[in-house]
């Protein structure tokens, strides 16, 4: 069990009030809920605020924390003892001597958090567990096995509650939709002398830099250079299977939306991708190119702004 | 999508099942709620039932209802938010989540 600074993970001064400490929970617990959240390591800052909080809002458990806290680093390496009073009171408390004295002793500090630890990435109050998985959008389109590192409760051989941790491979169906939920039959908690439960799992698809998921389908904003916008032209195209050959037709629009049936998720049916065209100019100081412009320009007698009601000047 | 149950499959192969109904008894024992909860979050218009009618024994929650179920759970055990409020928060998490969607999308 590594060190962490309950005061800091919360926010708090050493000498803040119980109250302090509770408002603190509240508004981090907000914030930080995996649920709520849009932080990028929301879920391990939960399982820390909530490690923190159920020893801090403890008056008996924080002075215990308090107190033996700070010393916690140094005993991995040999007892230090240093001069005070409290030396007295602490080798009465335990051996120092023996790591594995200590060891209890936290242990027995940290066994009722344990009972309670909250895991911010599942739900387990009853008789399965509710867990949520993040995968990328190339393991839905292609299907995965991942495997989920589930810290489970376990009834061990002297009837004590533990924590476990369990690996449990999951196989990820093909083309599984954002939020779309798995079932895993008699793979909930174990050790509770009957049936175990079942292993329900969220799915949750990372956002991809540039596909853009909605349900089954896929959206890609794509460029375009303005002749091929003017003149079509056939352009390659991403697509979660590679890229695969667009016709797009002149006098194109920016905005204009193109869909490529099937290339979305795989499934029964299958989704689309949908392409929005978006035209795009390249930067250049080239003269020739400049003098084009011009020339177009003048040919052109194009007014885009006319639907505002301002003339072209 | 849906992968059956196979009788071959042993204790250590997982199969996974994409799409499954469940009761109002298998819901309350799977999340270790009550019934009462369960009509409550029904009854906030969280989840639709099938059939109107007060025989919840033969309502059917799918995939999607248990997810909401969860939700509304969590947040009131992490942090104390009572069924209406559960509801109000699903429906701007939606909200918020379809923005930064299209806000992603527009600016890709």
């Amino acid at each position: 069990m590594e060190y962490k600074d309950y005061y800091k993970i919360m926010g708090l001064d050493r000498g803040a009030s119980q109250d302090e400490v509770k408002r603190a929970y509240r508004k981090l617990a907000r914030k930080y809920h995996p649920d709520v959240s849009k932080e990028a390591n929301a879920e391990e800052n939960f399982k820390d605020l909530g490690e923190a909080y159920d020893v801090l809002k403890d008056p008996d458990k924080r002075a215990k924390y308090d107190q033996y806290g700070q010393y916690w680093k140094t005993q991995g390496q040999g007892y230090n003892p240093e001069p005070g009073a409290d030396q007295q009171q602490q080798s009465q408390r335990y051996e120092t001597s023996d790591m594995s004295g200590f060891e209890d002793f936290i242990n027995t500090l940290f066994r009722q958090r344990n009972q309670q630890q909250q895991h911010a990435a599942y739900y387990d109050q009853g008789q399965d567990i509710h867990a949520k998985l993040n995968i990328s959008l190339e393991d839905s389109f292609t299907g995965a096995e991942k495997t989920l590192q589930l810290q489970m409760p376990n009834l061990d051989g002297q009837g004590n509650m533990t924590q476990q941790m369990h690996a449990i491979r999951v196989k990820i169906p093909k083309g599984i939709a954002n939020k779309q939920q798995i079932r895993l039959k008699g793979q909930g908690s174990k050790g509770h002398g009957h049936k175990p439960g079942d292993l329900y799992i969220e799915i949750h698809i990372t956002p991809h830099p540039f596909f853009h998921i909605q349900g089954k389908n896929i959206f890609l904003k794509t460029p375009i250079s303005p002749w091929e916008a003017t003149l079509g032209a056939t352009i390659k195209v991403p697509t979660l299977a590679g890229n695969v050959n667009l016709k797009i037709p002149k006098l194109s629009q920016s905005g204009k939306q193109m869909r490529l049936k099937g290339r979305g998720l795989p499934g029964n049916p299958a989704g689309d991708q949908l392409i929005t065209l978006e035209i795009v100019i390249p930067t250049t100081d080239n003269e020739q190119m400049v003098k084009l412009y011009e020339q177009m320009a003048q040919l052109a007698q194009f007014n885009p702004r006319e639907k505002l009601g301002v003339s072209h000047d | 999508m849906t992968k059956a149950n196979d009788p071959k499959n042993n204790q250590t192969d997982t199969s996974s099942e994409a799409h499954f109904y469940l009761s109002m008894h298998q819901v309350t024992t799977s999340f270790g709620t009550s019934t009462e909860t369960i009509l409550e979050i029904v009854n906030e218009g969280i989840i639709p039932v099938q059939h109107d009618d007060d025989d919840y024994e033969e309502w059917r929650f799918d995939d999607d209802a248990c997810r909401r179920i969860r939700l509304v759970l969590q947040l009131n055990r992490d942090l104390g938010v009572n069924v209406a409020g559960a509801a109000l928060v699903l429906e701007l998490l939606n909200e918020i989540e379809e923005l930064h969607s299209l806000l992603a999308h527009l600016r890709s």
